[in-house]
This record gives C-alpha cells, sequence and structure tokens, in this order.
C-alpha cells in the first residue's frame, strides 16, 4: 500500500504538474454489457441460496407429515412463489451456463501433455446436468 | 466523393485543462489504415501536438493500447474500414490509468506492481555452468508457454473493473506472468511470490469478470492463470492447515510435476 501511493506523490514533481484520474462511479457495472453480465452472473448466487433455503424448508414439511407438506405445496402455488421462483429459475440458469462456461479456464485439462479444447472440459458438466435433470424429471412424471 | 472517418480523440494538457475533452478530426479512410495511422496522419498534417505513445505498428511492444469505442485496443491492429464510412470512432486514453496527457498513460503504478511478481527466474540451487545447458521438454514448455505471451500492452487492466476500484489490485498481466514463472521448471521461486500473490491484492482480488482474456490480444488468458492460482492456493492452504509443520513449498511442487 505504502508503496504504491509514495511512488504517486513522488510523480508529482514539476514535470508532472498533474496526472488526470478519474473516479469511478457507482454504476460503473450499467455502462457496458460484460459488465452488466458479470453482475448479474454474481447476483445469481442469491438464487442459489434461495433454492437451497426453499429445498431445505420442503425437508422439514415432508418430516413433519402429509399435513404439514400439503400446507407446503399450497403456498409454492401462490402466484408471488410462482414468480419468484420463475425470477430465481432464470437467474440459476443463467449462474449455470455461465460457470459452465468458465469451468475450462479454472481447471485446464491435460491429457499427454496436451491441453483438451475447452468445449470438451465444458461439455462433461452439460451432459451430467441433462442427465440428472431427465432423471429428475422421469422420477416425477413416472408416477403422476 | 471520398471515404473518410472522424476521430473523436480525447485531449488533456495538465497545465492548461482541468479534465480532458474531446477533439474531432476528419481523415481519410484508407483500405489498410489502422487506427494508428489516422493519429499518425493527425500529427502529421493536422496537429502536431497530438500525444500518444506507439512504436512497432505491428502488435510487438505493447505501447499503442487505447480505447476504441469504449473498448480496450490495440491501435495498431485495429482497421479503420471495420467502423465503416463516415463513422465516428472515440479514441481515448487506457481506462482506469491516470493520464499524463492526450492518450497517454502513466504506467509507474503497473511496473510497480509487476515487479513485486518478481517475474523472473528464481533459482538458488542453480547447478553450475559446466553442467550443460537445462533441458526442458516440448510439454514442460506448454505450461506455462501461453503466459508467456504477454507483451505489458496493459489493456487487460483497462479492461478490469477491480482494477479501477481499487488501485492496489496487481492485476491481470502481472498475475498472470507470475503464474508463468511459477509454471516453470527452472524456477524455484513459487515459496517467494505466495504471499504477494496469496493475497487479497492478489488473486483474491479477482472476482473472475473475465475481461482481461477477452480483449487481450496475445490470448494470455490472464483469468485462467488467476483461476487456476487460486486453487493451486487454496489447495497449498488446505495441506498446511492438516499437516502439523514444515510444510512451506506446495505451489513449488505442483509446478514441477
Ligand atoms: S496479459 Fe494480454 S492484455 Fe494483459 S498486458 Fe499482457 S498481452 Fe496485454
Ligand atoms: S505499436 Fe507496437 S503494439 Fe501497437
Amino acid at each position: 500500500m505504502t508503496e504504491m501511493s509514495e511512488l504517486n506523490q513522488a510523480a508529482h514533481t514539476e514535470f508532472h504538474p498533474r496526472w488526470y484520474r478519474k473516479r469511478l462511479s457507482t454504476w460503473w457495472w450499467l455502462g457496458e454489457w460484460h459488465y452488466l453480465v458479470f453482475i448479474l452472473r454474481e447476483l445469481s448466487s442469491l438464487s442459489v441460496a434461495w433454492f437451497v433455503g426453499l429445498t431445505l424448508f420442503q425437508l422439514r414439511a415432508f418430516m413433519r407429515g402429509p399435513d404439514s407438506y400439503g400446507r407446503f405445496t399450497d403456498t409454492l402455488q401462490s402466484p408471488i412463489m410462482i414468480a419468484l421462483n420463475l425470477i430465481a429459475f432464470c437467474f440459476i440458469m443463467l449462474h449455470a451456463i455461465t460457470w459452465f462456461n468458465l469451468a475450462p479456464r479454472a481447471m485446464p485439462v491435460r491429457v499427454g501433455g496436451k491441453r483438451v479444447p475447452e468445449f470438451l472440459v465444458a461439455a462433461p458438466n452439460y451432459v451430467l446436468w441433462i442427465a440428472v435433470s431427465a432423471f429428475v424429471a422421469w422420477l416425477l412424471l413416472r408416477t403422476s | 466523393m471520398a471515404d473518410k472517418i472522424v476521430l473523436e480523440i480525447a485531449r488533456y494538457a495538465p497545465e492548461r485543462d482541468d479534465k480532458p475533452s474531446f477533439q474531432s478530426f476528419e481523415v481519410p479512410l484508407r483500405k489498410e489504415w489502422v487506427v494508428l495511422d489516422a493519429l499518425n496522419y493527425i500529427k502529421d498534417k493536422v496537429d502536431g501536438t497530438l500525444t500518444y505513445r506507439w512504436s512497432c505498428r505491428m502488435g510487438i511492444c505493447g505501447s499503442c493500447g487505447m480505447m476504441v469505442n469504449g473498448e480496450p485496443k490495440l491501435t495498431c491492429a485495429t482497421f479503420l474500414t471495420s467502423y465503416g464510412n463516415n463513422a465516428t470512432v472515440r479514441v481515448e486514453p487506457l481506462r482506469y490509468f491516470p493520464v499524463i496527457r492526450d492518450l497517454v498513460t502513466a504506467l509507474s503504478d503497473f511496473l510497480v506492481k509487476l515487479q513485486k511478481v518478481k517475474p523472473w527466474l528464481i533459482h538458488p540451487n542453480q547447478p553450475p555452468l559446466s553442467a550443460g545447458e537445462f533441458l526442458q521438454t516440448p510439454e514442460q514448455l506448454d505450461l506455462y508457454k501461453q503466459f508467456s505471451m504477454c507483451i505489458n500492452c496493459t489493456l487487460c487492466y483497462a479492461a478490469c473493473p477491480v482494477v479501477g476500484l481499487d488501485q492496489e489490485f496487481v492485476g491481470p498481466a502481472a498475475l498472470a506472468l507470475a503464474q508463468r514463472y511459477n509454471l516453470d521448471n527452472r524456477d524455484q521461486g513459487s515459496a517467494e511470490r505466495l504471499a504477494t500473490l496469496a493475497h487479497p491484492d492478489g488473486i483474491w482480488g479477482c472476482t473472475f469478470v473475465g475481461e482481461c482474456t477477452r480483449v487481450c490480444p496475445k490470448h494470455v488468458d490472464p483469468a485462467g492463470a488467476i483461476q487456476q492460482y487460486k486453487l493451486t492456493a487454496a489447495l497449498d492452504w488446505v495441506k498446511s492447515f492438516i499437516l502439523p509443520r514444515g510444510h512451506k513449498d506446495a505451489p513449488q511442487e505442483t509446478a514441477h510435476d
């Protein structure tokens, strides 16, 4: 910290009368599409927390018996809950897709000394995602 | 009518201005011209006081970086024709850096940060010259080669909002370069670099916006380098937490295998 600020002060000699420095506005992320997507991706973690919470409450209702579970599913059917869950779902999709696409960045996989192409690292995530979703869908639709 | 293009250029004279303002110049639009050619045209024919940096005009020296229509670009590699006839192109100094004059940014902060990560080979136990050359296999070279392509153009700093928000953040290029040496099997300095890198102003300052990688003209992928180092540092912390004592240099080990 000191190193850098000392340097800045030292730079204000007569040969550098005034460097122009611009402060970043609080709304920096609104001006640029890529920044906005980043902020939305960060915000999407709230949706993850929301669904984790929801699942915990569902589990609790389930453990307390059919009455409790019935009340829980009734709550889920209220328009507010449906709207909230729809929004949260969209954010979850954004979360999953953006992170799957970033995975090859953080984990370069090497086979035989050669780096595996990025899409081959991202692809298994998608395959697994679709497989698990299909299994859950089958599980739910089978009985009804 | 001859093809032309308008350049809106940020001008700032420290002895006269409080803040930068834009000045428009009309420039003929030639098929092979890049933004830098237009700047040179203006400097030669219209206004000799226009100040900017350039040297190689072939994407090697890294000195001609500017914001072109809000994007960090090497101006010697950005064709005017891609903006179309009669277009207006905004040219500004690289974002988040202090401006010295017109399009010239101050690099001293960046150079301090670069030096902090010790981007050179550290090898205290270097064998004597008589032992012969240090052989490196293509696989060993491949581990760090991508991160060694950096030309210090600082486009990635101008792309990174964390750089804009936190002046002390070491930043993409310097962190990628540190990783370049950490991954080099001739280097034994990763333990020395750890304190600077595994720090809130180092890799943990990065929120993985990913813009540095998108704008890098040399495909260095600084964002990847930083995330990979995060993994190494986290594993190292876990190891040092579990293992009792005397475990100091895990990143070095991972760098060598
Ligand atoms: S990492 Fe890429 S964008 Fe950043 S300074 Fe190096 S070459 Fe330029
Ligand atoms: S002038 Fe050297 S990189 Fe553009």
